[in-house]
């Protein structure tokens, strides 16, 4: 089969040495089993993601996404645009909704990269990487690539707010989507399908500047996931991934709770069962390991 | 009528071959029963079977046809002879359908069916095919009481289909209230604006048509008759008097409004800029698209509406209920502020909005693009302030209290019913004494009062469940507001409902046939005069009115009024009132003629009444589901709970039953009855049951009643099984010889 | 910005909801909130906000103009769109709960020391500097962002954290000095300086 090829738009939290390099490791081990390439947009800027309202007006907070979309449009044309980030896709995402449908707005933010020599179209399809995994390839060819089945693992499907809503993943439903169990289930392991708080907001940017009510929540998270007899929880998002997963030392402090629950991307999962190595698969991100995943990988 | 030739007939498809002996049946049919001939078939409603009956009746000159199978529920195509009576033994629903298949059930089962057969051939022996109402009339002329929006569309719609009309209007114009309006609540998509109120149309349309002939300032000060034979004095204001002949009666005499007087604490009365929606709209037509101003002659720059002003209120003096109209008629008039001015500001102060309709959301959608301001609030007072109106309310979702300041405040009153009187208060005068009445609609003749019976808050009843327009008088037709509050669309559809309704009448009371729910029943109550003691309860009792009294206190029944229910079969104390087809004798002799098995054999019966209406239907879905129940119960349908007469109860009881079960339907506010009332007065009189149970020395549990819905399909059976475990409880019934 | 507030009460003296119409993001979809109070109930952090967004839609068209534009209720909203998806009307309250605090923002009404709003400004001033998000330096200045005692001690509680996202490669002291950006910063720049130009033009005419 002729590689797949998508104009890639890593976000901040994937570069090295960031909150989600973990992240960006693993998704490399994926694609390349998958025949996946992607290029990186280049000299792409970071989308503000949700918490750029303050400063930024609307106009210089779409205007970013704008000039992204400008680049991938300049060097990569033809082809979609995809983001591993939930942030970024949902920024990116909307600025071109709103960008085809809004002709005022989109001949301001024109004017606005003429000042930097840039024009946008906003003709490619924005796109998460959990989109293209399912409508692209599709769980049956997802499965065929398995080489060390999760068996045993029962696994949470955390898909938390912004790969969810409010453009969610084709066919899938608000409160209760169901494409992270399928595909846990296409690994090999066992999804916890009454998981309770899979589309529970972390806090998201607000981990930082309100931790104590972001902790309250995160404890339901992980709490539910204990609940339904999860090994680990498994998410599409960077943000959702840090903040469940790094604050656990001090919700258990808090809380007198005794949580040591590890929080993967499902990109990690893959990369496991397609036989990768702890490094390919990016566990040595994990600051809660995930044993299980390793025992895995050295079988 | 030739002899009785009874022919039976026992069906063996199904499983019914398998599971009972047919020939023991048939046995039972011939030699117990008396059927002059018995026959069993393989598969009775098929062709071959149903040619079997057919050349029975025409070459042996069978008459009453028992036939021994499924429901009388099920096959009635097939199981339709012209001329003979016919009767079902339910041996399929009633018996193999609800007992297990096992040898100990065996007999139980057997014998249960061949009391069923024994039953079915009873009842067609006492059962006479009926013949033809001879004071079947056949007039198509139609009377439309009342002249606005909701009579106009009944007229119109019943002449577009060929019917003539008159329409009386006791106004000098026709329109009624929509007459006085500026514009209507849209009626068609996008629901976005006001539109032309139609009522000018209509008018024209009227006019045009030469089936309509309409009287004016006119009332009715007398109708008598019946269905295909209604008499109706027409009086017009000068007293001139001419009497009319119909087919059938569509009352659309709809509301007025509410008296704002009785809101001083929301202004009104003491500013002239309070006024009630009704008023705004004569406002806003008296200005013809000018800028509309306040009495004192300011230009109007902000109005607030207060919606549910005296109703939907426990207060004294207000109405209880919700006139559904008025929060999207608020939006239209604010509509009418807006899409002049858009910075007139209107303020629409609501406890619930309700917009009912396929359109009401998106009308009100396009209130708020508008700018039409929605506050959720309660007005608590409306004062003259230093520039116009403080408005004081509770704002419900900021939960604090706000004086807001109006030029003009518009209150949402609500819709009373212009019903006529109350025949629950105001008593029919005495035969011969008889006087039209002013307050009277209809000024009807009829034993039971002037006007159409209320259900509540003074609207006319009519049958909300199952037949919206029926009203407890049969061929007369309520129609619009006064039913029940609504806006204009409804009305318009409510309209053509009951003009095709009142065209049904028309045609069935032609045939002598019976309207809902008995539709097509040609039987009619007849009473025998010798045996009658003019105790009146019939008369009292017929929940559709149907029976006047002569001057000697004799029942007169009007055939076409009736709906055939056997009310006032059960009613009559002496039991001279009975149908061709349904007779104390039918239902009675069949209870007699079950096998009671001696006290040493310990197999109890249970007696089970139930309406063919609800409970009935509920005992056969059951039977589909395969739900079992006592095998010692013995079930007859009857048309009605209404006409039990407690002559079966009294009988059965000394026969040896050890118990008896009734099931009716819902009674009360919110009745489900077909009869409506039937059910209700048969739990009247079965509340003095339990001094006939003491004075035979028998326990109270032996009798329950029930109100048993068609959804009781699980409950229906253990209600059965619940007696059957009482009787264990006190024992068998020491009346068993 | 401070001018500006003046300048929007005169010209709005009567009607906060044509003001919250002419200059939020969203803003023109207030009118059509039914009340229904859905949003409210469906925020996750619903318990902390003074007003949830039904009451602030109720209070917008009831002109209270100050006390919404100085709560701190909109600076709650976690962006979790779950009161997008669910409000029966299709209001698109996330979005006009960033406006409002936007616009609340620029007028020099926010309140001061509201954390997310301190937290959000960082966030911008770190993104426009470079081009893209330096986690550490957001970080450290999010930790001084109360002063330097309270600080430290924030700094003291995590750095168990920070070591250990040290530890696993996710977080690199070099980046302090130089790190991540891109190559056109200054490009970017204009561009959003360009945009900010357009928007406050049109908002002194609106």
């Amino acid at each position: 089969m002729a590689k797949r090829e998508y104009s890639f738009y890593p976000g901040c939290s994937s570069q090295k040495a960031a909150s989600a390099s973990n992240y960006q490791v693993s998704v490399n081990a994926m694609c390349d089993e998958l025949d996946i390439k992607l290029n990186e947009i280049p000299d792409w800027n970071c989308c503000s993601a949700s918490i750029g309202y303050a400063e930024g007006g609307e106009l210089p907070r779409l205007a970013l996404s704008a000039r992204n979309m400008a680049l991938s449009e300049k060097f990569n044309p033809g082809q979609d645009i995809v983001a591993t980030c939930a942030a970024c896709w949902l920024a990116t995402r909307e600025t071109k909704d709103r960008l085809n449908h809004e002709d005022a707005l989109m001949k301001e933010t024109n004017e606005a990269l003429a000042a930097a020599g840039l024009k946008v179209a906003a003709n490619q399809k924005v796109r998460h990487m959990v989109e293209v995994l399912i409508e692209d390839i599709g769980y049956e060819e997802m499965g065929k690539h398995v080489k060390k089945p999760l068996e045993g693992l029962k696994i949470a499907g955390y898909v938390g707010c912004q790969t969810n809503r409010p453009f969610g993943i084709d066919g899938e439903s608000f409160e209760n989507p169901k494409y992270l169990d399928k595909l846990v289930a296409t690994l090999g392991a066992e999804p916890i399908e009454n998981y309770e708080k899979k589309v529970q907001c972390c806090g998201g940017a607000l981990a930082f500047s309100e931790p104590v009510k972001s902790q309250a929540m995160i404890k339901d998270i992980i709490e539910a996931a204990y609940d339904g007899g999860a090994d680990m929880i498994v998410t599409p998002c960077p943000v959702c991934q840090m903040n469940v997963e790094v604050y656990q030392d001090q919700i258990n402090a808090k809380y007198k709770t005794k949580f040591k629950m590890p929080v993967v991307y499902y990109s990690t999962l893959m990369a496991v069962a397609y036989g990768k190595s702890d490094k390919q698969a990016g566990l040595d991100g994990q600051i809660i390991k995930a044993t299980q995943l390793e025992a895995i990988t050295r079988r | 009528m030739a002899d009785v030739k009874i022919g039976a007939y026992i069906c063996k498809g199904c499983g019914i071959g398998e599971r009972l002996d047919a020939k023991q049946m048939m046995q039972v049919a011939s030699r117990d029963a008396k059927a002059h001939l018995v026959r069993e078939h393989e598969f009775l409603c098929n062709a071959e079977g149903v040619q079997m009956i057919k050349n029975d009746i025409a070459n042996e000159g069978v008459n009453r046809v028992a036939i021994c199978a499924c429901s009388r529920r099920s096959k009635t195509d097939a199981f339709n002879f012209e001329g003979v009576a016919i009767t079902r033994g339910n041996i399929r629903e009633g018996v193999i359908w609800v007992r297990p298949n096992t040898e100990e059930a065996r007999e139980t089962t057997q014998e249960m069916a061949e009391d069923y057969v024994r039953m079915a051939v009873i009842e067609a022996k006492f059962m006479t095919p009926p013949s033809k109402n001879t004071e079947a009339k056949y007039d198509r002329t139609i009377l439309v009481v009342g002249g606005g929006v909701s009579g106009m569309t009944s007229a119109i719609e019943a002449a577009k289909a060929g019917y003539p009309v008159h329409i009386v209007e006791k106004a000098s114009a026709l329109g009624g209230n929509a007459a006085n309006f500026l514009r209507r609540v849209p009626q068609k998509s996008p629901y976005a604006n006001p539109e032309d109120s139609g009522v000018a149309g209509l008018i024209k349309a009227i006019q045009a048509d030469s089936k309509i002939k309409v009287h004016l300032n006119s009332t009715i000060t007398r109708t008598s008759g019946a269905p295909g034979r209604f008499a109706v004095d027409i009086t017009t204001e000068s007293g001139a008097t001419a009497t009319e002949h119909f087919g059938a009666i569509v009352q659309a005499t709809g509301f007025h409004d509410y008296d704002a007087n009785k809101l001083p604490e929301l202004g009104y009365g003491k500013s002239p800029n309070v006024v009630t929606q009704l008023e705004l709209e004569k406002m806003a037509k008296a200005a013809n698209g000018a800028v509309l101003k306040t009495k004192d002659g300011k230009e109007i720059k902000s109005v607030v509406f207060v919606q549910c002003a005296g109703q939907r209120s426990s207060k004294e003096g207000h109405l209880p209920y919700c006139s559904g109209h008025c929060c999207s008629t608020s939006i239209k008039q604010a509509m009418y502020f807006k899409d002049q001015n858009p910075t007139i500001d209107t303020n629409v102060i609501y406890s619930d909005l309700r917009t009912p309709g396929t359109g009401g959301e998106e009308f009100y959608r396009s209130g708020q693009r508008k700018g039409v301001t929605f506050t959720k609030g309660v007005v608590s007072e409306v004062v003259n302030g230093s520039d116009g109106l403080d408005v004081k309310f509770k704002d419900l979702i900021l939960n604090q209290d706000v004086v807001e300041k109006a030029d003009l405040v518009v209150l949402a009153t609500g819709m009373i019913a212009n019903s006529g009187v109350n025949i629950d208060e105001v008593k029919q005068d005495e035969p011969g004494e008889w006087k039209s009445s002013p307050e009277s609609v209809l000024n009807l003749s009829y034993r039971q009062g002037k006007d159409i019976p209320l259900l509540k808050h003074g609207f006319n009843d009519s049958h909300f469940i199952c037949f919206p327009y029926e009203t407890r008088r049969t061929g007369i037709y309520t129609t619009g507001p006064v039913r029940r509050p609504m806006d204009l669309l409804q009305a318009q559809e409510d309209a053509t409902g009951a003009a095709l309704k009142a065209i049904q009448s028309i045609e069935s009371a032609a045939q002598g046939l019976a309207v809902h729910p008995r539709v097509g029943d040609l039987s009619f109550p007849s009473f025998r005069r010798e045996g009658c003691t003019q105790c009146k309860r019939c008369t009292v009792e017929c929940p559709f009115g149907a029976i006047d009294e002569d001057e000697q206190r004799f029942p007169v029944f009007n055939e076409s009024r009736c709906r055939r229910c056997g009310t006032c079969m059960g009613a009559c104390p002496v039991r001279v009132i009975s149908f061709e087809n349904y007779s104390v004798d039918t239902v009675g002799q069949q209870l007699k003629n079950i096998n009671i098995p001696e006290e040493f054999e310990e197999k109890p019966r249970i007696l089970v009444l139930a309406c063919e209406n609800d409970a009935y239907p509920a005992l056969d879905m059951a039977a589909m589901r395969k739900i079992e129940y006592s095998a010692w119960a013995r079930i007859i349908p009857v048309r009605c709970l209404g006409s039990v007469n407690l002559i079966w109860l009294t009988d059965a009881l000394n026969s040896g039953y050890d118990g008896v079960v009734m099931m009716g339907c819902q009674k009360g506010e919110n009745y489900q009855c077909h009869f409506v009332k039937g059910s209700e007065i048969a739990q009247v009189r079965m509340s003095k049951v339990d001094d006939t149970l003491k004075t035979l020395n028998l326990e109270v549990e032996r009798v329950a009643t029930y109100e048993v819905a068609i959804t009781d399909i699980e409950r229906a059976p253990r209600l059965i099984n619940d007696m059957a475990e009482a009787v264990k409880k006190v024992g068998l019934s020491p009346f068993k010889f | 910005m401070g001018d500006m507030n003046v300048v929007k009460v005169e010209a709005y003296r009567n009607s906060f909801l044509k003001e919250v119409e002419a200059n939020v993001e969203g803003g023109q979809w207030v009118k059509m909130c039914m009340q229904c109070g859905v949003c409210s109930g469906s925020c996750p952090l619903g318990s902390a906000w003074d007003h949830p967004p039904q009451e602030l839609f109720m209070m917008i068209r009831a002109g209270k103009r100050e006390e919404v534009l100085t709560s701190s209720s909109m600076w709650m909203c976690t962006s979790c769109y779950n009161c997008i998806v669910r409000c029966p009307r299709d209001l698109p309250i996330t979005h006009i709960m960033h406006g409002l605090a936007h616009y609340a923002e620029r007028l020099g009404l926010a309140p001061k020391n509201q954390p997310t709003r301190k937290f959000a400004k960082l966030f911008w001033n770190n993104l426009v500097k470079k081009g893209r998000v330096n986690e550490l330096k957001l970080g450290v200045a999010l930790y001084f962002m109360n002063g330097l005692v309270e600080g430290i001690k924030t700094a003291l509680k995590m750095a168990p954290l920070g070591l250990n996202m040290l530890k696993t490669k996710r977080m690199n002291p070099l980046e302090y000095v130089g790190g991540h950006g891109i190559k056109d910063a200054a490009g970017l720049q204009a561009i959003l300086k360009k945009a900010r130009a357009i928007e406050l033009a049109k908002a002194k005419k609106a």
